[in-house]
């Protein structure tokens, strides 16, 4: 059996007083008007109670903490070094994350993260479906919030719809006013925070509000706390419905037996009105009460099925369930569940649960592999890096002597935050003799890595005369613990001159 | 107009055309997407406005705000005009040894340098400074015209045999061959007697021949050694190092026709701090003839300065 989302059984939905949920409206709108343009229906979810909503809250309140609380989170680095847990230093050319600090060169890691990222994404919504949409994405969050702040300001479902009917009045000014009043200082508070993770925060703070930040930083805000306002307060369900590619992509993780929110249509058929005094034989469990629907953030009606504008927030069930409890029918009427399930009881089987299937090993190795590899990379990361880059013009110099000499620039970067004294020697070259120009001499040079930084040192080195090219020349960088290599070779043009 | 098909499982009108079997749906766009199409063509009016735009006959429309990319450029030259004033200052009070001492000021004299070199002195030295045949390395160990940073800035202002007052280059090698000073059979065994004084094999009699020539005519420059003379820069003939060849032909050559080097005079093109620069430069890159030690000079301009000059220097 496959999956096919975007099920909508059309037929289920149209009522003889038209289709309830707004996503429906639309439909019926645009068909009847035939235009080449789908205008938004409002949407105007219902609140609901139950365990799902509390969760969601729950999150809400520790994802927003995390995000507006990081960039204050103080660590002490020594020196000059910025003393912010979380800091992405694009003037110090620096990332910085507690214990960790990562370069510009190191930006694998950053890509690391990013494919960990993806692959977790596979993984959690081939078993559990849109955890990530329904919980944890951002546009969910902060539309969740401006929904809040929306039901404080306008109540809830109905005093909303009411007064978006209602001509203008008082009332309804300092209503909307307030609210979007609210939206607009939450969504300033979006931009303020984000500018924190590129700069210290309390000099920033500072700087911001006494008219001193970099121009970037006005501008960063300003372009957040407009997104914000528009994606949260006004676009909603547009954005994952036509702006998100997430949607139409995730139609490839999901199978039969990834849990989603589902509507059981083998208990809930024929769904109809309940009166008090009817039995429940020969029917369905489903009221048709439109509960479900009215409680959707996303205006659709989750009993046509899978669709790609569900983003699986579970309030549908939180809905669904309050109402099974007043009519005294068990709960998860509509709840996490397979496709695969829900066949196998509708055709009278018991229901096969298989969170381990080919994909989900794959996704899940795949996972650990690249995660194991990102630990051991950052693991084995060593303090001290070396580079040699040699002369390429002249290749080679030859002196008075007849002795050749080639010159070398040698980056020397120190990972750590103290300085680091260095000896230098050179291996694979007969009797070479090093040099730092205007310094030291001999077969060992000692120069300093300042904290922090790459030093780049010239050394030249001089070979005795006759001998033939080195291709396989390194020179040995020994810090206070470990001694790193450079490779390089070493040129005479031995063959080339007469 | 008739009613248009409809498709049975999104409820969405077709187009009406067909690709083997597929057909098309003819879902209507959400309607912000018009909106935003709205809001770029304002979008397009405000930037007319304020900004240049359009072209005409003579010119075009300028735009509220003023703006011109030459405008800026000509800005932004002057800035980095500025930057730049103040590493010349310093290059300006500072001695050669104390700016090769202050690894700032030497960063912006190498930067100043390599352009100036890149730009006037790789013609004939060599974008790297190694040097061709006839045009000496500043790369090696080996100077003519003295090593250190004073001799180095010396040789740019006067140049070689450039006409210069003060130019170097007094001692001239003559054309012994093709000036019919010696025979063909003397230049030919002195050309022995040199390969035999760097060490290298050659015609025992040939040498024997030439002993009382070389006395006669290169001794008195070259010295009876082939030591050469470093204070009129006359090259040593026992090192490794020819600046007109090395091989056996390649000597005889140059004992025949005797070629001079020339080198101009630079005082007139630049600037004395781009002199010093330019020095700083070519010693640091040959890694120089020692120095003796200075103090790094004190700061000529306000502090904060050396900042301006790394960023001017990139």
């Amino acid at each position: 059996m496959t999956t096919v989302i975007d099920t909508v059984k059309r037929d289920a939905a149209r009522r003889a007083d038209g289709p309830v949920s707004a996503a429906g409206r639309v439909r019926e709108k645009a068909r009847d008007k035939g235009s080449l343009y789908k205008p938004r229906v409002p949407i105007y979810p219902k609140l609901v109670h139950g365990h799902w909503r509390r969760i969601k809250w729950i999150l809400l309140i520790l994802m927003l903490g995390v995000y507006y609380v990081t960039p204050w989170i103080r660590w002490d680095r020594p020196g000059a070094l910025p003393d912010q847990a979380v800091l992405v230093d694009f003037f110090g050319r620096r990332f910085y994350f507690f214990g960790i600090q990562l370069w510009p060169q190191e930006v694998h890691f950053i890509t690391g993260l990013l494919v960990i990222g993806a692959l977790a994404l596979f993984l959690v919504t081939a078993l559990f479906g849109r955890l990530w949409c329904g919980y944890a994405c951002p546009q969910t969050v902060w539309t969740d919030l401006y929904i809040y702040i929306e039901r404080f300001f306008e109540g809830d479902r109905n005093a909303r719809m009411r007064l978006a009917a209602a001509p203008w009045s008082f009332d309804k000014l300092w209503r909307k006013g307030g609210k979007h009043a609210v939206w607009l200082a939450v969504a300033f508070g979006t931009g303020g925070a984000w500018i924190f993770y590129f700069r210290d925060a309390p000099t920033l703070f500072v700087e911001f509000w006494s008219g001193r930040a970099p121009i970037q930083s006005y501008i960063s805000c300003a372009l957040l706390t407009a997104t914000t306002y528009v994606f949260a307060g006004h676009m909603r369900e547009q954005v994952c419905t036509y702006m998100c590619p997430w949607p139409r992509i995730q139609g490839a993780m999901l199978d039969e037996h990834s849990l989603q929110v589902t509507y059981r249509f083998d208990r809930g058929e024929p769904r109809g009105p309940h009166k008090k005094t009817q039995g429940w034989e020969g029917r369905g469990d489903c009221i048709d009460c439109q509960a479900c629907v009215v409680a959707c953030p996303m205006g659709i009606d989750i009993r046509d099925g899978a669709q790609l504008e569900c983003i699986n927030c579970a309030l549908c069930i939180d809905a669904c369930d309050e109402i099974m409890d007043r009519v005294g029918r068990p709960r998860s009427l509509i709840a996490y569940d397979t496709d695969a399930a829900v066949a196998a009881r509708s055709q009278g089987q018991r229901p096969v649960y298989k969170p381990i299937r080919s994909r989900t090993l794959y996704y899940g190795l795949a996972l650990v592999a690249v995660s194991a590899l990102v630990v051991y990379g950052l693991a084995t990361r060593p303090a001290l890096e070396a580079h040699a880059l040699r002369d390429r013009n002249p290749t080679f110099v030859r002196l008075h002597d007849g002795s050749v000499r080639n010159g070398y620039t040698l980056k020397i970067a120190n990972r750590t935050f103290e300085p680091q004294a260095v000896a230098i020697s050179l291996e694979g070259v007969p009797g070479a003799s090093l040099r730092i120009p205007g310094g030291e001499t001999g077969q060992v040079l000692h120069a300093v890595a300042p904290p922090n930084e790459v030093r780049a040192v010239r050394v030249f080195v001089t070979g005795a005369p006759g001998q033939a090219d080195q291709p396989a020349a390194r020179f040995v960088v020994r810090g206070a613990g470990e001694a790193v290599i450079a490779k390089t070779t070493f040129l005479t043009g031995a063959e080339a001159s007469p | 107009m008739s009613e248009r098909e409809r498709d049975d499982h999104s409820g969405t009108e077709t187009t009406g055309h067909e690709w083997d079997g597929i057909k098309e749906l003819d879902t209507p766009l959400p309607r912000w997407w018009l909106w935003v199409w709205y809001g770029s063509m304002v979008w397009a009016a405000v930037y007319w406005v304020l900004m240049p735009a359009w072209p005409g006959i003579t010119g075009y429309t300028k735009g509220l705000l003023g703006h011109s990319d030459r405008a800026q450029v000509a800005r932004e030259l002057d800035g980095l005009a500025d930057l730049r004033r103040a590493g010349e200052g310093r290059l300006k009070t500072a001695s050669l040894q104390q700016i090769e001492a202050d690894p700032e000021l030497q960063a912006y004299a190498m930067q100043v340098g390599q352009s100036v070199f890149g730009d006037n002195c790789a013609t004939c030295h060599g974008a790297g400074g190694a040097g061709a045949k006839g045009y000496p390395s500043l790369r090696d160990d080996v100077w003519l015209w003295g090593g250190k940073l004073d001799a180095i800035a010396h040789t740019i202002r006067v140049g070689v045999r450039s006409g210069h007052a003060g130019a170097l280059g007094e001692a001239v090698m003559p054309a012994f061959g093709r000036d019919q000073m010696l025979t063909g059979a003397q230049v030919a065994d002195l050309t022995e007697y040199v390969m035999a004084l760097s060490g290298r094999r050659a015609d025992a009699a040939a040498v024997a021949r030439a002993r009382q020539t070389y006395a006669d005519q290169c001794a008195a420059c070259h010295g009876a050694g082939g030591g050469g003379d470093a204070a009129r820069g006359v090259p040593d003939l026992t090192d490794a190092e020819w600046l007109y060849g090395s091989t056996r032909t390649d000597i005889h050559d140059q004992i025949w026709n005797g070629r001079n080097g020339v080198m101009p005079s630079w005082e007139v093109r630049f600037s004395p701090e781009t002199i010093k620069a330019l020095a700083v430069y070519v010693h640091a890159n040959a890694g120089g003839e020692p120095e003796p030690v200075v103090s790094a000079p004190a700061p000529a301009a306000p502090a904060g300065e050396g900042a301006d000059a790394r960023a001017a220097g990139r």
